[in-house]
């Protein structure tokens, strides 16, 4: 009896000493394991880094070229033949031919120019702006006329592309050709090129041409069009949250519209466009590309997150102060929006931010309701025809000229700065709130 | 007067009537030092007086916006000969549109000396007087709704009035009013798109629509004309949507999924604390800008490393725009897949660490499994989000609808072609629009059913743990 059970301990001895032994055994390819998964967690998270590095840093890149332009000096001579004026009264100069007095003057310091083809490329090199920077030039100083003056005028965007990229001229990518590379050439050794802060990005709408091209236009739309949205979207939200947490009976009615909330929060953007191309614009005649309808399109859109993040925020308002508010007589409604609501105003304005951030990069649903037009002129009422940053960026990264990559990715910076100083502003105040 | 300055007039008139009430109720009660004795304060007077000024005003205004064209163009057809209304609705339209531009230069002074003879002219005259008579009777009503309100509301004001309880009583409907603009929101989303739909399934078959191979919606004006016959299958878009969620897909669940884990289960505080803001940038960057991303920057690498290699890889490749998409999922996965690790219970995991298994052991043997439900959820909240994805496709992908499975050549997506559709000159009777509103329709009930399976995935595993 007693050796068996000594034998069996043995077997139970032995049995140990072989599950140690084998878990000793595994424990180095389990360690690897180990640290291969943690490598393999680590790696992802560095991917993570170079992701937004990356996509940083190559816009940013591709950026600064268009934060600054060069401009020729012309010598310009305001003869009165070339203007067509005889005198310097304002009606005349208004009219005047500045077209040929520039030209004329062009040929006139490069007098090898001589063939209607050369003529034509050596023209080319200005930006079709330069006779209207003359003519604001003679109309401020209208003594000048009949004068020789230096004006400074912009480049051409080809020209100005090459003196950034210095692409050879002729090659691929290069938009100038050798005749013209050796005139940039003959202009700068004369010290007649300058290149300037792009004031013009900031202060002027969009164009067809690349070097006058800005983003005052789309600047300002977007503002409209969140003025419009922060209009409709934040009193609806908050009251639409209070109603659900302060008031609302729990029925079916309350859960449908709690399961829709939801779902709407979901639903692609480009449905919400579908909507106000149907409904907003073909149903209640509001106009096209109207900063008004994409604010009402842009505020349905955020409604659903507001009134998420208004919740959350009312929910988390102690009971205490609800019950101490109505055990004072207070009424329910002046429980919620003298005491509750105050209380939940922090959360709920982190909660606007983070929904008008939104819809500050939002495009798709704008392009629906043909806020995507060509427009020159930058919007001063919620129904002028405009269009809003992002897809002024879309506009841009379409253009087949060249110098447009820069200004799309400088439209782009500025865009996200926005961004950046919208989604600061929400952290702060989540951290106000939290203390 | 035209509606937005009627807005402020009414504005106007609403402080007015509540100042107006204030010093009504403080009168009543027999002087600033009695108001004590009312049975509500002043200023619950004032309020209750301004609703009913503005909110009546408000809603005739909102009615008459709605059916004052109607009736002024019935007005008009009334005016016309006969004959005129008895035309076909498209010409009928275009020569009101004439009358209607007539009736605009009229209005701006440049139409002045009108052709007696001119039918259009006259018609255009008459819109106008007409249109003024109709500004003129709206602005009138407006304020005789607004004013008879407030002086009915004010003769019945008493020391015992219940102005607070009636003004709670307006102030709770507005709220009840305002949640129900979500779901007015959703109804107008079903009903714009399947109202569409319907009229392009009556000039397509729906079986044609689903399960046809070929999408060129372009159609020739002329029959005579070359090109476009106008082809409505929809199979190469959902092909090429898929393909292009899947490639997302298949970049973004690992790298998520890894993050998340790397970043719950291993990393520091400090790692944490700037790993999160990476993920927030990687989130709020706005899409146009991947978009841009995808076609400038990413597109042509891949093509020339293609190149490189032999390959032959399409500008507008399927491959730069499922990368791209996924970059822009990570996120949305990752900080999903987070809350769901970190709701498991400590315990399991702890139990686990107890037994001897490495941390990689119980997270892949106990945290993920029970984690499971929510992290599925995750993805199918991700998947409805690439589907419904629009400018990284737009601007990355191609527009050709070709049904292949290899992401080197170009495709294009339900949003691309909505996109395409519905920019630009749109005729709502023409089935190359309605195509739009019947993929809107697809990809609308597409993602409602992804979201609704995702929500009750994730809340069937809350119900396990609390």
């Amino acid at each position: 009896m007693n050796n068996t059970i000594k034998s069996g301990q043995s077997d139970k001895a032995e049995e140990t000493f072989s599950v140690t032994e084998a878990v000793k055994a595994s424990l180095k390819r389990r360690h690897r394991k180990e640290l291969g998964f943690r490598a393999a967690g680590f790696s992802a998270v560095c991917f993570g880094f170079v992701l937004v590095f990356l996509l940083l840093s190559d816009i940013t890149y591709k950026a600064i070229p268009a934060f600054h332009q060069h401009w020729i000096k012309v010598d310009v001579t305001f003869d009165k033949a070339w203007l067509g004026v005889e005198d310097a009264t304002s009606t005349s100069l208004a009219t005047a031919n500045y077209r040929k007095a520039l030209r004329s003057s062009l040929y006139a310091a490069f007098p090898e120019v001589k063939t209607r083809k050369q003529k034509k490329r050596f023209t080319k090199m200005y930006s079709t702006n330069a006779e209207f920077t003359i003519k604001d030039f003679l109309i401020e100083n209208p003594d000048k006329l009949g004068l020789k003056q230096a004006v400074w005028v912009r480049a051409d965007d080809d020209v100005d592309t090459y003196l950034k990229d210095g692409v050879e001229p002729g090659k691929a990518g290069g938009r100038i050709d050798a005749m013209q590379a050796v005139w940039v050439q003959t202009l700068q050794q004369q010290s007649r090129i300058e290149k300037r802060f792009n004031f013009s990005f900031f202060t002027s709408g969009d164009s067809r041409e690349p070097e006058l091209a800005g983003v005052k236009g789309a600047f300002t739309g977007t503002i409209l069009t969140m003025l419009v949205t922060l209009i409709l979207s934040f009193p609806l939200g908050v009251a639409a949250a209070l109603y659900l947490e302060e008031f609302a009976p729990k029925n079916r009615w309350t859960d449908i519209i709690e399961v829709n909330i939801n779902n709407l929060a979901a639903v692609p953007s480009i449905i919400f466009g579908l909507l106000g191309l149907a409904v907003i614009i073909n149903l209640f005649g509001l106009p096209r590309s109207a900063p008004l309808v994409g604010g009402i399109v842009l505020s349905l859109m955020t409604l659903p997150t507001i009134i998420i993040a208004s919740r959350a925020s009312i929910k988390a308002v102690p009971p205490s102060i609800r019950e101490a508010a109505l055990g004072i007589g207070a009424s329910k409604m002046q429980t919620a929006f003298g005491h509750v609501l105050p209380m939940a105003m922090p959360g709920i304005l982190t909660g606007t931010i983070i929904g008008m951030a939104q819809a500050l990069g939002e495009t798709a649903p704008l392009l629906m309701i043909g806020m995507v037009a060509f427009i020159v002129d930058v919007p001063s009422t919620v129904t002028d025809a405009s269009t809003v940053l992002p897809v002024q960026i879309y506009l841009w990264a379409d253009s087949p000229e060249r110098a447009f990559l820069a200004k799309t990715s400088a439209a782009i910076l500025v865009l996200l700065s926005f961004l950046l100083v919208m989604n600061v502003s929400a952290a702060i105040l989540r951290r106000k709130f939290e203390k | 007067m035209n509606s937005s300055t009627l807005i402020f007039v009414i504005a106007f008139l609403a402080l007015f009537s509540y100042w107006f009430a204030m010093q009504r109720a403080v009168k009543i009660a027999g002087g600033a030092s009695k108001v004590k004795t009312l049975a509500s304060l002043p200023k619950q007077f004032g309020a209750l007086t301004a609703f009913w000024c503005g909110l009546p005003a408000l809603f005739v205004l909102l009615l008459w916006t709605i059916f004052e064209t109607r009736v002024v163009e019935s007005f008009l057809l009334d005016y016309l000969p006969e004959d005129v209304g008895q035309l076909p609705a498209a010409q009928l339209s275009l020569y009101l549109n004439d009358i209607k531009v007539h009736a605009a230069n009229i209005q701006k002074g440049e139409l002045i000396n009108l052709d007696q003879s001119n039918l259009k002219m006259l018609a255009a005259n008459y819109l106008v007087e007409t249109q003024n008579t109709a500004s003129w009777l709206k602005s009138a009503l407006i304020l005789l709704v607004s004013a008879a309100c407030v002086i009915f509301l004010v003769s019945r004001f008493s020391i015992q009035y219940q102005a607070r309880a009636k003004m709670e009583r307006i102030v709770a409907g507005l709220l009840w009013a305002c949640s129900g603009v979500a779901l007015l929101t959703t109804i107008g989303i079903i009903f714009s798109v399947i109202f569409e739909s319907i009229q392009f399934f009556s000039s397509v078959p729906p079986w044609e629509f689903l399960f046809g191979t070929e999408w060129s919606p372009q159609i020739a004006m002329r029959t005579d004309q070359v090109g476009g016959s106008g082809a409505f299958g929809a199979v190469p878009l959902f092909a090429g949507t898929l393909l292009i969620t899947a490639i997302a897909m298949v970049l973004a669940i690992p790298t998520g999924l890894m993050i998340a884990i790397y970043l719950s289960q291993y990393a520091s505080q400090r790692l944490r604390s700037i790993a999160k803001p990476m993920l927030e940038v990687l989130a709020g960057v706005p899409t146009v800008v991947y978009g841009f991303f995808a076609a400038l920057t990413v597109a042509p690498f891949i093509r020339d490393l293609g190149g490189s290699m032999g390959l032959s890889v399409a500008s507008e490749s399927a491959l730069a725009a499922g990368l791209v998409m996924g970059i822009m999922i990570i996120p949305f996965i990752s900080s999903l897949s987070d809350d769901a690790i970190t709701a498991v219970p400590k315990t399991l995991k702890e139990g686990s660490l107890g037994l001897g298994a490495t941390p990689s052991e119980t997270i892949k043997k106990v945290l993920l499994p029970a984690a499971i439900p929510g992290i599925v959820g995750a993805i199918l909240l991700a998947l409805s989000r690439a589907i419904g994805e629009t400018m990284i496709v737009v601007m990355a992908a191609g527009m050709a609808a070709n049904l292949t499975a290899n992401p080197l050549e170009s495709v294009t997506t339900v949003t691309v072609q909505i996109v395409t559709l519905l920019t630009g000159d749109q005729e709502f009777d023409s089935p190359k629009t309605l195509a739009a509103f019947a993929l809107g329709l697809m990809l609308f009930v597409t993602t409602l059913a992804l979201n609704v399976i995702a929500l009750k995935v994730v809340r069937k595993y809350r119900e396990q743990y609390d």
